[in-house]
């Protein structure tokens, strides 16, 4: 397996976060594990962006995802993190595998308004079960990795933003690797003339079907994760504007780079952790002066303002 | 027995109520394919507006009663023109002619500018205007008591319905406005002030918005939030009527406010998820609403 020089990157980059990890305090490391594990929701959106379609309800594999970890630990007995993060994503294949059957046949805002509907399906149902606690969600049972289990407050924490790191790593290579190749290609095309590609002998719905199904994994492992690191999932996780927030991060990151989301997803919870404590009531009015900007002044994400040089030319 | 008859009255209640929040939002996409997800907003600050105003002129014992129901449409009319315009001019304009996706993006950074905005100039506590909701008193029918502002409210709504049907219909501006639905290019072509049509159209949205909440807000607490909550459901309606099409959203209205008062007497679980259940279920089979057009695939 030859690694190219994006690859190695990135390797070195998680690397970097994993010793950075040890040093930094506890509270730093929350916020990068949340952000991180939103970003790979983020990077379901991007995903299905990429093709063309805008998700307006990835928020529902992000609750799938976290509250099937939430569940295995409260009633089937599945402690352990990988087993619990993977049955999260099996749950969340399965049912996007029956929902993408219907959600492919459409496409630009009625693809956006559908998927929303069916995550706000999902928040009808959960909002309303009383053995899942309703609106308050419930708290997620302590874990084992392995067999081994980490102990309570920082230990937890530090295990959990590994964790975050290296699946955050492997999807980003496996991302990157699917971009590069025909079939990721193909995805663009798809997004500037559908109709051209079936010409070409190709089927876009079955490419945007994958397309969705993979999406649909990748963002129920950040939901899961986050289930982990904060120990507790509600029903907010699968209300329309978490779904909205993930949109927001993927047009601010833009589509030019694999790490472009979790970059975005970096400075946005910066800003929000912030924002949040000094300007409480201006903070989504901030949130939306910055997405008017970044469409009018940046309509690449900020990944433009890095590639800006070296592509300047060409574009 | 008894248990039918409430579920057609709460649905028929329930539903005057959708149609007036979804007439706005139908209204708009229809002539200017904007997805708006910025309506809930609208009706947001029509309550704060009418339940402020209101308020006030309850708690300075000012007038008799029959006033505050003017001021409930005359703080709507005068908010949504207001906002309307503004919006219109200073944000859309410069955005017309790109992609619907984006422009429902951009419509979403309004519903958040607007959300926090209203907290600036309301704050974040409650507004009751309960007075002229509780002044109308009550009609008993058989052992169900029915609030008479309710029921003013499905007249209301059927006569907005209808006002706008005739507009659309019988009116010389309505069959241009029909005009720039059916073919915009073409329209322009013939001579037609699309602009100026398009300002009409938003700032007729955003005051069918505002007047739909201005009518909510005595029978609710004007609280922070109850845009987003209400724009979700305006969508559910008109994606199951057809975008664009006001007989089309009449009829979603029908359709989810008699499921969900079904929902509320059978099965109360299911109340939310039954409005979402319709709607995907109208979508599997038809993609385009009940009422909308199929559009050719262009290359």
């Amino acid at each position: 397996m030859r690694l190219d020089k994006t690859e190695i990157s990135l390797g070195l980059i998680a690397l970097g976060c994993v010793l950075f990890g040890f040093v930094s305090p506890g509270w730093l490391i929350f916020l990068l594990t949340i952000a991180l594990a939103k970003a790979l929701v983020v990077q379901g959106v991007v995903m299905q962006m990429r093709s063309g379609l805008v998700s307006f309800g990835q928020g529902l594999f992000y609750c799938i995802g976290g509250y099937t970890v939430g569940m295995g630990g409260q009633f089937f007995g599945i402690h352990d993190a990988v087993a619990a993060l993977s049955l999260g994503m099996f749950v969340a294949i399965i049912i996007a595998m029956l929902l993408g059957l219907l959600l492919t046949r459409y496409r630009e805002i009625f693809f956006a308004m559908l998927s929303l509907a069916f995550s706000m399906i999902l928040f009808g149902i959960l909002v309303k079960s009383q053995e899942l606690g309703s609106t308050d969600g419930f708290n997620v049972h302590d874990w084992t990795l392995f067999g081994w289990a980490p102990e309570a407050g920082a230990g937890s924490q530090y295990t959990v933003f590994t964790m975050t790191v290296v699946s955050g790593l492997i999807v980003a290579v496996l991302i990157h690797r699917y971009t590069k190749a025909g079939i990721g290609v193909i995805c663009e095309a798809v997004r500037e003339n559908e109709v051209r590609v079936e010409y070409l002998g190709l089927s876009p719905r079955w490419l945007l079907y994958g397309n969705y199904v993979a999406a649909a994994a990748v963002s129920a492992l950040g939901g899961g994760l986050t289930a982990l690191a904060t120990g507790h999932v509600d029903p907010e996780m699968a209300y329309w504007t978490t779904s909205g927030e993930f949109v927001f991060i993927a047009l601010l990151g833009g589509l030019g780079h694999v790490a472009a989301p979790f970059i975005a997803a970096i400075v946005f919870s910066f800003v929000r952790t912030y924002a949040i404590e000094f300007v409480p009531h201006t903070w989504q009015m901030i949130l939306g002066f910055t997405l008017l900007a970044v469409i009018i002044f940046l309509p690449k994400g900020l990944w433009s303002l890095v590639s800006r040089e070296k592509t300047g030319e060409r574009a | 027995m008894t248990s039918l008859l409430a579920v057609l009255i709460d649905g028929s209640i329930y539903a005057s109520w959708l149609f007036l929040v979804a007439a706005g939002l139908t209204v708009i996409y229809g002539v200017m394919r904007i997805l708006n997800m910025a309506h809930g907003s609208f009706y947001a600050i029509g309550a704060y507006s009418a339940a402020s105003l209101v308020g006030w002129y309850f708690n300075n014992g000012i007038g008799p009663a029959w006033v505050s129901y003017l001021m409930l449409v005359g703080a709507a009319l005068v908010a949504g023109l207001i906002v309307g315009v503004i919006i219109e001019r200073g944000l859309l304009r410069l955005m017309y002619g790109r992609d619907e996706i984006l422009m429902v993006i951009i419509t979403y950074a309004l519903l958040l500018i607007l959300e926090d905005g209203m907290k600036i100039v309301w704050g974040v506590s409650p507004y009751f205007a309960y007075q002229p909701y509780s002044e109308l008193g009550r009609t008993s029918l058989g052992l169900l008591k029915v609030s008479n502002y309710d029921v003013a409210l499905v007249g209301v709504s059927a006569l907005l319905g209808l006002g706008l049907w005739a507009w659309l219909e019988r009116t010389n501006q309505g069959k241009v406005l029909r005009a720039v639905i059916h073919d915009r290019e073409i329209a322009v072509a013939m001579g037609v002030n699309v602009k100026l049509m398009f300002t009409i159209t938003f700032v007729l949205g955003t005051t069918l918005g505002a007047l739909a909440g201005a009518l909510t807000a005595p029978a609710i607490s004007v609280v922070p939030g109850i845009g987003i909550e209400v724009i979700v459901l305006a969508f559910a309606v008109v994606v199951i009527g057809g975008l664009g099409s006001i007989g089309g959203a009449a009829v979603g209205a029908l359709l989810v406010g008699l499921s969900r008062a079904a929902a509320v007497h059978y099965a109360p679980e299911f109340e939310l998820f039954v409005i979402y259940g319709v709607m995907s279920l109208v979508l599997a089979f038809r993609p385009e609403g009940l009422f909308g057009r199929t559009l050719a695939r262009k290359i």
